[in-house]
């Protein structure tokens, strides 16, 4: 079920928004209506929908829409036409009581240069939403206390936040968006004022945490890598419009835009990544022709795997066996592996980068088998490692 | 020869004589008001014995500010009471003070409400501009027509004169606040009062200190002037030194002036700096 819809949202800046939006409708450019109203397109007709538990990806170069976008969602900034269903509710028709209610309760908010109150110290910052929910100090301490200790600052409460480094300001920032308990975390770029470690770190506390709590989730980000790495789907951002919406594979594999493309071409240090590097050498195989369907189901369930390549004496790779076709054969007592044997299977040499394994994976629910010149079977590559790396960025010395 | 005359004096003798005539209550309550805070300071300081008003004083400023104004301040108040001018000094800062209290009174929350709204702040930044051009004897004319001679005109004239800072720094302190700060307290649900009261005043206190600090030299410098009306202290000193052509008691005035000055200068310096480290 979908939490948050948004449809045709329209946002301008500036004064006759409507004069903007009738132009923007005929096709006109964003700088051509800037030049003739003196408005800017921020949002241009954007629909989509999250799903509960979710998280979104809003990614695009700097001016794309994004924070305005973000923004529309808890009407920080107000939508000049089109719907926001949260819960089903058009919080585009709430009032002003409604949309408080609505931000203390549902939606809560991590910013990119953190915005922890100085005044306050990290205890004090994290129960803020709840004192403005009007939860009883020794309460909303206590949860405040519960939500730093996720983020890993126990120990912290009573410091003020410039005794602080950036990432665990940032954490004050996502333990106080967390200690309200809402459903949507709307993330601004959270990440993007972090040095690249603490940022690879933050976003795998992110991982895990959103593991545990199972928010929905909108992260705005710049950064394919992290787009990658955090999002279950992907949307890109450019002049105010979503031109693509996707898996992190699809936006791989499809660019629909040159745009898109050459956000996606930033990961060709990808290349550097060769399957050589990355592959499990020591994986177990059959060998064909004398081991029978009994074996390879043997082999299989010993090392807890469901499909298993096949190689001749002199390790040539000759094909992959199923565990189910294997069941099959053994019920129906054949006792070779002719039948079931797929020899028409996509294999990487040693140098293939990472990108390309990527493409010749996708769709295809088997690990890639690794293979030299001759055909000698090297090791295998499993899909989830490609995807970990793209998502690392791909570099070798990772 | 041309016959050309415009009543403008009458005009204004009888319009202002109607207008004080309805404002009559009200003016009568306000007078009152400010009489009570001025008495009360008064009392507060000359009611005790000298001495302990001079430690209290240094006390004060010790545990506010530093030791060391702390023992300026104890020599200068008992210069002040070697000098037998023990009395205006008092009221001089009773005046000063009292000035600067409603000063704030009416300035903080005048520059509250200038940085909610953008059109009350651009209806008073000129009447600001134009009430710091104005030479601080013209203050004294209105204070005199509504109050009459007296303590409480001359708090009138301190307090409008020392005002224009206190509302320029509140508006800009709250304005100068990161809009970002201002998205958290909103993003989770704050009010615009709430907004204020939990996130800009706080955070635009020491800008708001600064203000104080302008407020209180203000008022005092405006003491000097508003004897001419019967503010006394100090100041009266000083006239009566002038119509006199006492070049000793005018000196002995002014140095007085000057150690309250440097003291007070000192005192709401050191107070900003600390708030602004906390
Ligand atoms: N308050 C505003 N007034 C006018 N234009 C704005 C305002 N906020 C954003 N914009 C414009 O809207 C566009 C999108 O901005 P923004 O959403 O901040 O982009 P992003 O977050 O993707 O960098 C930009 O062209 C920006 O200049
Ligand atoms: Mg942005």
């Amino acid at each position: 079920m979908s939490i948050i819809k948004v449809e045709n949202l329209y946002k301008v800046f500036g004064k006759e928004p409507n004069r903007a939006i009738e132009m923007v409708n005929e096709g006109h450019k964003k700088d051509e209506i800037m030049a003739k109203t003196g408005t800017t397109i921020g949002i241009n007709n954007v629909s989509f929908e999250v799903e509960a538990g979710e998280s979104f990806v809003v990614m695009g170069l700097s001016g794309s829409g994004k924070s305005t976008l973000i923004r529309c969602l808890n009407r920080l900034i107000e939508p000049t036409l089109g719907s926001i269903s949260i819960h089903d509710k058009d919080i585009t028709k709430m009032d002003k009581n409604e949309l408080s209610e609505l931000r203390k309760e549902s939606v809560s908010m991590v910013f990119q240069n953190f915005a922890i109150f100085p005044h306050y110290t990290v205890l004090e910052n994290a129960s803020y939403g709840l004192k403005v929910m009007g939860v009883a100090k020794e309460e909303r301490e206590q949860k405040a206390l519960e939500s730093l200790e996720a983020v890993g600052l126990k120990g912290w409460e009573n410091y003020y936040p410039s005794k602080l480094s950036g990432g665990m300001q940032q954490r004050v920032g996502l333990a106080r968006a967390l200690a309200t308990d809402p459903d949507i975390l709307l993330m601004d770029e959270a990440f993007s004022a972090l040095d690249p470690l603490i940022r690879k770190d933050m976003q795998t506390e992110l991982l895990e945490l959103q593991d545990k709590l199972q928010k929905t989730i909108i992260f705005i980000t710049h950064d394919l890598d992290e787009a990658l790495r955090l999002g279950d789907r992907i949307a890109l951002m450019k002049d105010g419009e979503i031109v693509q919406i996707g898996t992190p594979e699809e936006i791989m594999m499809s660019p629909a835009t040159e745009y898109v493309e050459k956000f996606v071409e930033d990961v060709d240090r990808s290349r550097v990544l060769t399957a050589e590097m990355i592959m499990k050498k020591s994986s177990t195989v059959i060998h064909y022709p004398k081991d029978g369907p009994r074996v390879a189901l043997h082999r299989m369930k010993e090392n807890d795997i469901s499909s298993i390549f096949a190689v001749d004496k002199q390790n040539r790779l000759i094909g992959i066996v199923m565990a189910e076709d294997a069941l099959t054969a053994i019920e129906s007592n054949e006792t070779s592996l002719d039948s079931i044997i797929q020899k028409d299977i996509p294999t990487a040499l040693p140098d293939t980068p990472l990108k390309e394994m990527f493409a010749l994976m996708t769709g295809k629910n088997v690990p890639l088998a690794v293979v030299d010149e001759d055909s000698k079977f090297k090791g295998i590559v499993v899909r989830g490692t490609v995807m970990a790396k793209l998502a690392e960025g791909g570099n070798a010395n990772d | 020869m041309i016959d050309f005359f415009i009543p403008l004096e009458d005009w204004i003798n009888i319009g202002f004589e109607k207008v004080t005539y309805y404002l009559s209550p009200f003016l009568r309550a306000a007078s009152n008001f400010l009489e009570i805070i001025i008495g009360g300071f008064e009392d507060l300081l000359l009611w005790p014995p000298e001495i302990v008003i001079m430690i209290v004083v240094a006390l004060l400023v010790w545990i506010l500010a530093s030791y060391r104004l702390a023992i300026f301040a104890f020599v200068g108040l008992l210069l002040t009471f070697g000098l037998d001018i023990w009395e205006p000094t008092m009221a001089t800062v009773a005046l000063a003070l009292s000035g600067t209290a409603v000063s704030l009174l009416v300035g903080v929350p005048l520059g509250i409400f200038a940085s909610q709204s953008n059109v009350v702040e651009r209806i008073l930044r000129p009447i600001l501009d134009f009430m710091q051009t104005l030479p601080s004897f013209v203050y004294l004319i209105p204070a005199v027509m509504f109050f009459g001679m007296g303590k409480v005109s001359a708090l009138v004239a301190i307090m409008i004169f020392a005002m224009p800072p206190a509302v320029r720094l509140t508006t800009l302190g709250i304005r100068e606040v990161s809009g970002e700060m201002v998205e958290a307290a909103r993003a989770f649900g704050s009010g615009r009062w709430q907004t204020l009261k939990d996130v800009q005043l706080p955070l635009a206190i020491p800008t708001i200190m600064a203000g104080v600090n302008q407020c209180i030299m203000m008022a005092l410098a405006m003491t000097v002037i508003a004897s001419m009306i019967g503010g006394g202290g100090l100041g009266n000193v000083v006239l009566r030194s002038m119509q006199t052509l006492n070049i000793g008691m005018g000196a002995v005035g002014g140095l007085g002036i000057v150690i309250l000055a440097i003291l007070l200068d000192r005192l709401t310096e050191t107070i900003s700096k600390k708030v602004k480290k906390d």
